[in-house]
């Protein structure tokens, strides 16, 4: 499904990934951990295209990402923090994706999942974080499809919504989808997790599931492992 | 593309600056109109408020709306569609506006005043496609400056440099050296100095264009020889859409490499 090789990526003099590898073939979801400024949220946007990498070849589904675009139909994805045009409404900005995708979507259902019609004819510039956040997932979910990636989905979100995310989430993964992930919520994490790519110095460090990651690092839970990692690397 | 086109349109036409942009020709068209009481006399006036006000406007509109519309951006870049698409799109968006805003706002007066039965048509024609090509260049400039700059405080700042370069500077420096040089002969260099700035380039174009040439001296009998050939006419429309066509390639290649 998506294959990364040896992928490098700098900002000025900072290096962001560093001869970077990641298969992943599985369904199910998969959470991207690292701490901040290992290179999660880039790695994500040179997979979008949205950032273009110095070196190393991507492919997702067959298809190569630089220079090609069309690949993009079958992403969908959640920006880690939901910047929209503020002078449109809410259901202005649904359906100017919907029309920019030219796809069915499923928005009514998932704007009652979300409990967003009394925002509707809001602007977007009047709605606080999380309903903005409810808005980000609505636009994301929306498309039905096969790859998904959330960057920091539970930011801003209240408990129930929260709920309600994971339940999503899980009827997603119950679709065979694959759901790439990358939260700094620990507990979200370890509950809807298959599998963890831990980032660290722009190259993957731990790829394996939870109790992989329990048993190598000698911890018996997995914020500690985590946190283990970390102090190993004096990350 | 044209889906782009069309978002970026509707999001400035809830702009109120478009509609003041629109009503400031729309009155000064009037003023002018009332003040002068002829056409052609009307047309020169305007020139000299055209050529320098339409490319700040330009500037200044492309610089904010590349920069209010980043948020919009890195929404439409995550979709399914081409960088170049997304870019051009935003660009034309805005020209096209700016040149209705100047096409509509002047033109509705002008008609109304008696335009196609007067011999001022072919000046205000030719006034109007300055107008528009301008919009079009400066409007392009405008974007490669944001498009290099995320620090919206310096693409601003170097937008309006670039306006004042080109608009008062580069006349300046200009009338210096032919001031400096007057010794030699320099009707070459005045014209191809005046055909590399645009603006210069669309002022002369409409002087020649009303007849008053005459009042340019010698250096306005060469200019009036060079422009008045069929060759001279076709340099100076190819500079001018050389001057769309260069920024414009510019905003593909760079675009395509800038990461969000």
């Amino acid at each position: 499904m998506v294959s990364i090789k040896n992928l490098h990526k700098k900002f000025g003099a900072l290096v962001v990934l560093n001869g970077l590898d990641l298969e992943i073939n599985q369904k199910g979801i998969i959470a991207i951990l690292g701490p901040n400024g290992s290179g999660k949220t880039t790695l994500i946007k040179s997979l979008l295209g949205m950032v273009v990498p110095a070196k190393g070849d991507i492919e997702i589904a067959g298809e190569k990402v630089k220079d090609h675009w069309n690949y993009r139909k079958d992403i969908d994805y959640l920006p880690q923090i939901a910047h929209f045009p503020g002078n449109l409404k809410v259901n202005e900005l649904i359906r100017m994706i919907k029309d920019l995708r030219g796809k069915d979507a499923r928005d009514k259902e998932l704007i009652e999942f979300f409990k967003l019609e009394p925002f509707l004819d809001k602007k977007l510039n009047n709605l606080s974080g999380g309903s903005k956040q409810k808005v980000n997932l609505v636009l994301c979910f929306m498309f039905d499809s096969p790859l998904i990636i959330l960057d920091e989905p539970t930011s801003g979100l209240d408990p129930v919504s929260l709920l309600r995310l994971r339940d999503l989430i899980q009827q997603e993964k119950a679709k065979g989808k694959t759901i790439l992930i990358t939260s700094h919520i620990m507990s979200f994490v370890e509950e809807v997790a298959d599998r963890i790519v831990f980032l660290l110095e722009g190259k993957i460090y731990f790829n394996g599931t939870v109790s992989e990651l329990k048993t190598s690092t000698g911890q018996p839970d997995f914020e500690h492992a985590i946190a283990n990692i970390l102090t190993e690397n004096n990350a | 593309m044209l889906k782009i086109l069309k978002y970026s349109f509707f999001d400035l036409s809830r702009s109120l600056w478009s509609y003041v942009y629109f009503l400031f020709y729309l009155l000064l068209g009037i003023i002018l109109l009332f003040l002068n009481n002829d056409l052609s006399n009307a047309v020169i006036t305007l020139m000299n408020v055209i050529i320098i006000l339409v490319p700040l406007i330009g500037t200044i509109f492309g610089v904010m709306y590349y920069y209010d519309s980043r948020e919009f951006t890195e929404l439409l870049l995550a979709q399914p569609i081409k960088r170049r698409t997304i870019f051009i799109g935003q660009y034309l968006g805005v020209a096209i506006s700016l040149a209705l805003s100047l096409i509509l706002g002047l033109g509705i007066p002008f008609v109304a005043y008696g335009l196609f039965e007067s011999a001022a048509i072919w000046n205000f024609f030719s006034l109007l496609v300055s107008g528009v090509f301008l919009t079009f260049i400066f409007t392009a400039l405008a974007f490669n400056i944001a498009l290099s700059h995320e620090n919206k405080i310096k693409g601003f700042g170097l937008a309006i440099l670039l306006w004042l370069f080109l608009a008062v500077v580069y006349d300046g420096i200009f009338l210096l050296i032919l001031v400096y040089f007057q010794d030699y002969p320099l009707d070459k260099f005045a014209l191809i100095a005046s055909v590399l700035n645009p603006i210069d380039l669309s002022r002369i174009l409409v002087l020649l264009k009303l007849d008053i040439s005459a009042l340019l001296g010698y250096t306005g009998a060469v200019f009036k020889l060079f422009f008045g050939t069929s060759q001279g006419v076709i340099i100076s429309f190819g500079v001018l859409a050389l001057w769309v066509v260069l920024p414009v390639y510019r905003i593909i290649r760079v675009s395509a490499k800038k990461d969000f």
